[in-house]
């Protein structure tokens, strides 16, 4: 049985107002939203899937896409802001060639910007699966990026 | 109660929104997401009006009547606000109105300049979203959304099939289907109810007039058919009054364009009687599976291979009367008129979008040929009368030419909800008794009620009926009848309210009494009908002899029955 059919076997009762808690768990469970687990929670709520893609859509914590190997989140803080992020984040949406919020193709990279990581010391910050970087300017972030895609190459 | 309004007192009932109110009393207050008869919504926020007392504006469409509001509908302030919230709705749409086919019924053009918006104010922002040209039957443009919300409603809380809601947020906010689908990969059963309630050019049928004028010109046998609800609201695109019939002036028109012969599909209508009341006569003789569905409406048809795919076997097999007359036309006719079929095209006018698909379904083909060509909508056939400079109103009004010119009254209520249903009986009673039946007219089907129940006898068998309009109601029927708990033998679904007079082609109607005019006209025709029952036209029965040799025959079964299919669609 898939995850998803797991969570909604497990909440057998549960009305359409456990959207989001739903989302939420099936997010948990499979790293994103995919089209199937959309599907499967119109049929089971008896909702269009128009309508859960659409909430789902409205609030920023939902993905659509599977996380990559190496997830890079980027703080869009305003004290990050203000160090440069905004030209870090172009920058790696360049050499990824995706725009935040994506997962390239061959599944090694996703880009996810968030609101503030409480790092503001560091800023401006990044973390990649929970480690954070400190002061990563463009030339830096660009370096990080190549160090990951040529360790990978290697194995 | 009474409220004051601009200094005049007027009666206001308690729970009533005060845009009801001040429309009943003939305020002039503008409206781009208001709809009749639904809840209020208040998202487009152009029906604010002032009252006394209170700082900010109310949007009067969700305000509740109080007794003694003093309400002002045209201050400064006010035309102020409702000048800008125009401006604001303009900001992100595109300036390319002289292209734009929803023309001069476009309400948010009609309100700008109302409201002299003369130039644009704020610096256009595109939202870069792309034309959904996927579907034959509803072209949707994302940039001319001014996000009013109507089509969702329409879609989600009428027909209940919910193929579009709003998605993302704030900037990016817009309707799409799920995952950002195409419609003809949705679950968009093509009905286009979305299509007449939308205020801008954001939604409109799939446009036909260049094929059609291209063929007129091509030198090929191009004919044309026009079902039974056209008449009777193809007269409100020229001025004329709701429900004037107008079938002489359109026939003539259509000639004027340049149609080799003019049809009425109310002739195939008649047909259709003929093979579905057969086909209902034997599942009850031969304990074939039961309730038997009405299938004229390819809406419908549709919506039942999506979503109730496990009930195709009760949808009776007779293709549409279009359909029915084009496949007559291109074997029967040509072969009488000594025309090769490949060089006949048929065009059906249709007031419905759901037939643009229809035309396009594999199964609705004799081999190679194509049954009906083109469809157009009431609002194409509208514009292309405009194109081709002709004096609608002084035409001198003419007949359709045989031999599918000669109806019955019967196939002419086609158009309106439960008109199948009483041409059926009142041809079913004569097909398994011999007799006419004493009363013609069958009152419980008639009327715009959304779910309608009847029993008749005939003969010594008692045959319940069901008789529904708009999706919403099919659902709530289908949802019954898999629990058991809805019984029927035979039952019409129309999938828009009220019927094929409501249809999703027809003129964008200002209100729901222009419906109601337009069936009332339909059983008018009717009842001053010599020919009333379908089994009585002299042509058909000359078809059955001469062609066909019996309803449900061979060649019957060849040319004007059909299958379905189970649909999967992206967003189920």
């Amino acid at each position: 049985m898939s995850k998803v059919k797991e969570i909604l076997e497990k909440n057998k009762n549960k009305k359409r107002e456990a959207l989001i808690s739903l989302l939420q768990e099936i997010q948990e469970a499979e790293g994103y939203i995919s089209s199937q687990a959309v599907i499967e929670l119109s049929r089971h709520l008896n909702v269009p899937a128009s309508k859960i893609y659409g909430a789902a859509t409205f609030y920023n914590q939902f993905r659509f896409e599977p996380l990559g190997k190496y997830h890079v989140m980027v703080c869009r803080g305003t004290a990050c802001h203000v160090k440069g992020s905004a030209s870090a984040l172009k920058t790696a949406e360049d050499i990824l060639n995706i725009k935040a919020g994506k997962t390239t193709k061959d599944g090694l990279f996703s880009l996810e910007t968030v609101a503030c990581m409480g790092a503001c010391g560091l800023a401006p910050v990044i973390s990649i699966n929970g480690e954070f970087y400190a002061q990563v300017t463009a030339e830096k972030f660009r370096k990080i990026i190549e160090d990951i895609k040529a360790a990978e190459k290697k194995i | 109660m009474k409220i004051t309004v601009n200094g005049k007192e007027i009666e206001a009932t308690e729970g009533e929104t005060l845009l009801t109110a001040l429309k009943r009393e003939g305020f002039d207050i503008p409206t781009l997401c208001y709809l009749e008869g639904m809840n209020p919504s208040g998202a487009c926020r152009v029906c604010v009006v002032e009252i006394e007392g209170q700082s900010n504006l109310v949007t009067s469409c969700s305000y509740p009547v109080a007794a003694g509001l003093k309400v002002k509908t045209h201050s400064p302030k006010v035309i102020n606000a409702r000048k800008t919230l125009i401006e604001l709705l303009m900001g992100s749409h595109p300036d390319d109105c002289l292209y734009c086919d929803k023309q001069d019924k476009c309400e948010l053009l009609a309100l700008a300049r109302k409201y002299g918006v003369t130039k644009r104010r704020f610096p256009r922002i595109s939202r870069n979203a792309n034309i959904d040209v996927s579907g034959p039957s509803i072209v949707r443009d994302p940039e001319k959304c001014v996000l009013c919300g109507k089509c969702v409603r329409v879609c989600e809380e009428v027909q209940k099939v919910g193929c579009i809601d709003f998605s993302m947020r704030g900037f990016k906010s817009k309707i799409s289907c799920a995952f950002d689908s195409a419609l003809n990969v949705s679950s968009c059963v093509n009905c286009g109810q979305c299509v007449t309630v939308c205020p801008t050019g954001a939604l409109m049928e799939n446009n036909n007039i260049e094929e059609v004028k291209k063929a007129l010109e091509s030198g090929k046998h191009v004919v044309v058919q026009h079902a039974p609800a056209v008449s009777v609201s193809l007269g409100e695109e020229f001025g004329l009054p709701l429900g004037k019939d107008v079938d002489g002036l359109m026939v003539s028109a259509l000639r004027e364009m340049g149609f080799k012969a003019v049809f009425d599909t109310s002739f195939a209508a008649d047909l259709t009687i003929m093979e579905e009341a057969s086909e209902l006569a034997e599942r009850i003789k031969k304990n074939g599976k039961l309730p038997m569905f009405t299938s004229c409406c390819p809406g419908w048809v549709k919506y039942v291979e999506t979503f109730y795919p496990e009930f195709m076997e009760n949808l009776s097999t007779c293709k549409s009367p279009h359909q029915m007359l084009g496949a007559i036309i291109k074997s029967y006719y040509a072969k009488k008129e000594g025309i090769d079929p490949k060089d006949i095209i048929v065009v059906s006018i249709m007031p419905c979008t759901a037939k643009k698909f229809e035309v396009k379904r594999a199964e609705m083909k004799n081999g190679e040929l194509e049954d009906v060509d083109f469809s157009l909508t009431t609002r194409e056939l509208a514009r292309m009368i405009n194109i081709f400079g002709i004096d609608f109103k002084n035409l001198k009004p003419s007949r359709a030419d045989l031999p599918f010119g000669e109806r019955s009254g019967a196939g002419k209520i086609f158009g309106a909800s439960g008109g199948v249903m009483e041409a059926a009986v009142r041809t079913a009673n004569y097909l398994l008794t011999g007799k006419e039946l004493a009363e013609l007219k069958f009152e419980p089907v008639r009327g715009l009620k959304g779910f309608k129940k009847a029993e008749v006898k005939i003969g010594d068998k008692k045959i319940r009926l069901a008789v529904i309009s708009a999706l919403g109601n099919a659902k709530d029927f289908m949802d019954a009848l898999e629990k058991g708990e809805a019984q029927a033998d035979f039952v019409e679904v129309m999938a828009c309210p009220g019927g094929c007079v409501n249809g999703g082609g027809q003129p964008f109607a200002q209100n729901k009494k222009a419906i109601s005019e337009r069936a009332k006209a339909l059983y008018e025709i009717d009842s001053s009908e010599k020919l009333r029952v379908s089994h009585e036209n002299k042509a058909l029965k000359t078809l059955y002899k001469d062609f066909l040799v019996k309803p449900l025959g061979e060649k019957s079964h060849r040319l004007l029955h059909t299958s379905y299919k189970a649909r999967s669609t992206k967003d189920r």
